[in-house]
């Protein structure tokens, strides 16, 4: 397994996290200032949890554990808590990245709703990649929404990576099979692949996204690839949904999240890592080309504790 | 949409109308459902906390417990409680009088739909306007495309520069409108985040200089609990007008509709339910709590009926429809009509039956199908099916690209469709009885 991206100065993870911390975190670590017997403990602390888009499931399993830990260990002061609370985020969240493997075709198929920031984040990734000296190629498959693909030679331009495409409104299955075979025959490392945005409860766009995957599946049974779904971070428990049924359709490696430098709390990352086990492998923290970063969980819970 | 948040809400009702009498515990108990449902929903937190304490009091009084039917006025102070919070009535966009040029400017986060939506808005007003759709978005890549090409697509006049300063766009363009007389200006400026201090500078600029008659917060409906801090940042730089709610048609659980209002003042205006031009509505506050409690939304439905269908074709339906002479020719321009009311799922979205069948997604090509099928009969056969034989059903599969089994499938379902108009004609009750579970509705 090959870990990809260089590691990136302390600073610039901070950057990205700093609102997380700035507003989660103080409010988390303010709260675990408090003596437990505090009437109002664990009605600021569910408040907290649910303000930061953790969601209520999630939320309330989180302060029931604590409930009984506090009564199992008889702990009186928040700063017991926290200890608890900080290894319970560390056994939720998997740590995971991108496993890119050597000398075959690497795929990511880019999926998600509307608006997320897809187009975008290839943008940034295939910079990204590039600048680590793979050949990376995208796929155009986005031929629904109006200047789509104009938006991603754009980035193909600025990345300078080659990208296939036809015209708005052609069939995406069709730019698919072309970019695998042109991919396979220069040799490419990286073919990432750009989708229109779709909502989960639309049945024939997902039907058309499964399209897509068997014909991915299908075709490059050598290549390995990974379907990874881009979310905005602003998006609140909707974001839950979205994966769940994506999940369901394309059977997801992971989650892009994106717009994390917003106001965004993050705590939807507690969310699905709890209720879907998939890890967030990758986060973007701003407009650059370069503000997309591999998740680091470690750094994610030092913001919020 | 707000399919999830409608199911919690009937689950409760549901639990609470198998009581005759309801205690207070059986309201505290449904209250905090409500709670979490609402939550679950991204309902702004301390909003939540407000709405719940008021339905509480208003619930555990004597006029709810002691009446005769304690889960409908339950589900009344539910009702008037969410109207409340979403604002009593709908506010309009204020524009100019004829003759000066009105400036509409949409402002929001990226993603959030602000240039799919100036599309939208645009054709809702070019009924009674000349529209001009300005492109001010110099940082997203193919922003400026993507405008034009929705502009091409509505009829819209379309402007921008093929420079990098929006402030000089959107100059530009106020003098480009009256040069060529335009009545109302759209201007699309890229999205940003409030905290992004150049940027909001720059929107600044852009109000002083364009003086805008609305300036419109562009919003996910997904937004998550963070909204509210996002348009009382927007608001307190740029004094917004109001705030146009986008993808409504995702399973939107409606948090941000149900928080905006109440927690920042300011009044949604129209909210965005397809990916379709016309998928743009006004928003009514009544309609929208009456569909998140399950009650559908039988005012729009109506609304929609009335602007696709033709009276006078319709006349001609109900009267052969009592003669029993309805034709397959008939049954093609019933369906053309319905096809002409929109996506078939945003029509029963509108509807109350949606609770009892929303599992069951609508299939589109269905309809399609049949309309192709139809449509490669003769016009004798259209008048009498009973005279498509073995061969005709091969030929009539041929045609509309069908099998002969979904021929056959037509086929059966018109005559058993027939059969059942025999009935309605000869006992007018059967009708009723059908419709029978439509009429608990009280809107």
């Amino acid at each position: 397994m090959a870990f990809l991206f260089k590691s990136k100065s302390k600073s610039e993870i901070e950057r990205g996290l700093h609102r997380t911390k700035e507003s989660f975190g103080e409010k988390i670590r303010s709260i675990f200032t408090k003596k437990i017997n505090d009437p109002d403990f664990f009605d600021e602390m569910e408040e907290t949890l649910i303000m930061a888009d953790v969601g209520v499931e999630t939320t309330l399993e989180i302060i029931e554990h604590f409930k009984a830990y506090i009564k199992d260990k008889n702990i009186k002061d928040g700063e017991g808590l926290k200890n608890l609370f900080k290894q319970s985020l560390q056994d939720m969240i998997p740590q995971v990245t991108f496993d890119y493997k050597e000398n075959q075709l690497n795929v990511l198929f880019i999926v998600g709703v509307n608006g997320v920031g897809k187009t975008t984040t290839i943008g940034k990734l295939s910079h990204t990649l590039k600048n680590e000296g793979k050949k990376v190629m995208l796929a155009a498959c986005d031929t629904f929404r109006a200047a789509a693909i104009d938006q991603l030679s754009v980035w193909a331009d600025r990345a300078e990576v080659p990208i296939i495409k036809q015209q708005m409104g052609s069939d995406p299955g069709a730019v698919l099979h072309d970019a695998i075979d042109s991919a396979i025959s220069k040799q490419i490392d990286i073919l990432i692949v750009d989708t229109a945005g779709r909502f989960h409860n639309k049945a024939n766009l997902m039907a058309e996204i499964e399209k897509l995957n068997r014909i991915l599946n299908k075709k490059i049974e050598s290549a390995h690839k990974e379907t990874l779904l881009v979310l905005d971070a602003c998006t609140g428990q909707n974001a839950y949904v979205q994966a769940e049924s994506f999940h369901q359709s394309v059977q997801l490696d992971g989650i892009i999240l994106t717009k994390l430098d917003s106001t965004a709390k993050g705590g939807i990352v507690i969310h699905i890592a709890h209720q879907l086990k998939l890890p967030v492998k990758f986060v973007g923290i701003g407009e650059r080309i370069t503000d997309l970063l591999p998740f680091n969980r470690d750094e994610y819970i030092d913001s919020i504790l | 949409m707000l399919d999830k948040i409608t199911s919690r809400f009937e689950g409760i009702f549901k639990t609470l109308s198998r009581q005759n009498r309801l205690s207070e515990k059986n309201i505290q108990d449904g209250v905090r459902e409500i709670k979490l449902a609402l939550l679950e929903a991204d309902v702004n937190y301390k909003v939540v906390k407000d709405f719940i304490k008021l339905v509480e009091e208003e619930a555990l009084g004597e006029k709810v417990l002691k009446s005769i039917s304690p889960t409908d006025q339950f589900i009344k102070v539910v009702h008037d409680k969410l109207v409340d919070i979403m604002g009593s009535h709908s506010d309009e966009i204020q524009l100019k009088k004829r003759g000066e040029i009105s400036v509409i400017l949409f402002v929001g986060l990226q993603g959030s739909g602000k240039t799919t939506t100036c599309a939208k808005l645009g054709n809702l007003l070019k009924v009674n306007q000349k529209v001009l759709l300005v492109s001010a978005d110099t940082y997203r890549p193919a922003a400026k495309d993507q405008l034009k090409i929705l502009a091409g697509q509505t009829g819209l006049g379309f402007f921008t520069e093929d420079h990098n300063d929006p402030i000089k766009i959107c100059k530009n363009a106020l003098k480009y409108a009256k040069d060529y007389e335009y009545h109302a200006i759209i201007l699309d400026t890229a999205g940003r985040l409030q905290v992004d201090e150049p940027l909001m500078v720059e929107l600044e600029k852009i109000k002083k200089i364009t003086e805008p008659d609305e300036i419109l917060f562009v919003s996910d409906a997904m937004a998550g609990q963070n909204v509210v801090d996002v348009v009382k940042s927007f608001d307190h730089r740029l004094n917004i007008n109001g705030i146009i709610l986008t993808k409504f048609d995702s399973d939107t659980r409606g948090g941000a509709a149900l928080s905006i209002k109440k927690t920042t003042g300011k009044s949604i205006k129209f909210i965005g339910t397809g990916e379709k031009i016309e998928n743009f509505e006004k928003f009514y506050p009544e309609r929208v709590a009456g569909r998140i409690l399950g009650k559908g939304d039988i005012i729009s439905f109506v609304e929609k009926a009335q602007a696709a269908i033709d009276v006078e074709e319709a006349i001609k339906t109900q009267k052969k429809l009592l003669k029993s002479k309805f034709d397959l020719d008939d049954f093609l321009s019933q369906i053309q009509q319905l096809k002409k009311m929109g996506p078939l799922q945003s029509i029963l979205d509108m509807l109350p039956i949606k609770g009892q069948m929303k599992d069951q997604s609508v299939d589109e090509k269905n309809l399609l199908h049949t309309e192709a099928i139809i449509l490669s009969m003769t016009p004798k056969e259209r008048k009498n099916f009973r005279i498509i034989n073995g061969n005709r059903r091969r030929r009539i599969s041929l045609g509309s690209g069908t099998t002969i089994q979904e021929v056959n499938r037509l086929l059966k379902q018109f005559e058993s469709m027939q059969k059942m108009m025999q009935k309605v004609k000869k006992n007018p009750r059967f009708l009723q009885n059908m419709l029978g579970g439509m009429k608990g509705m009280n809107l």
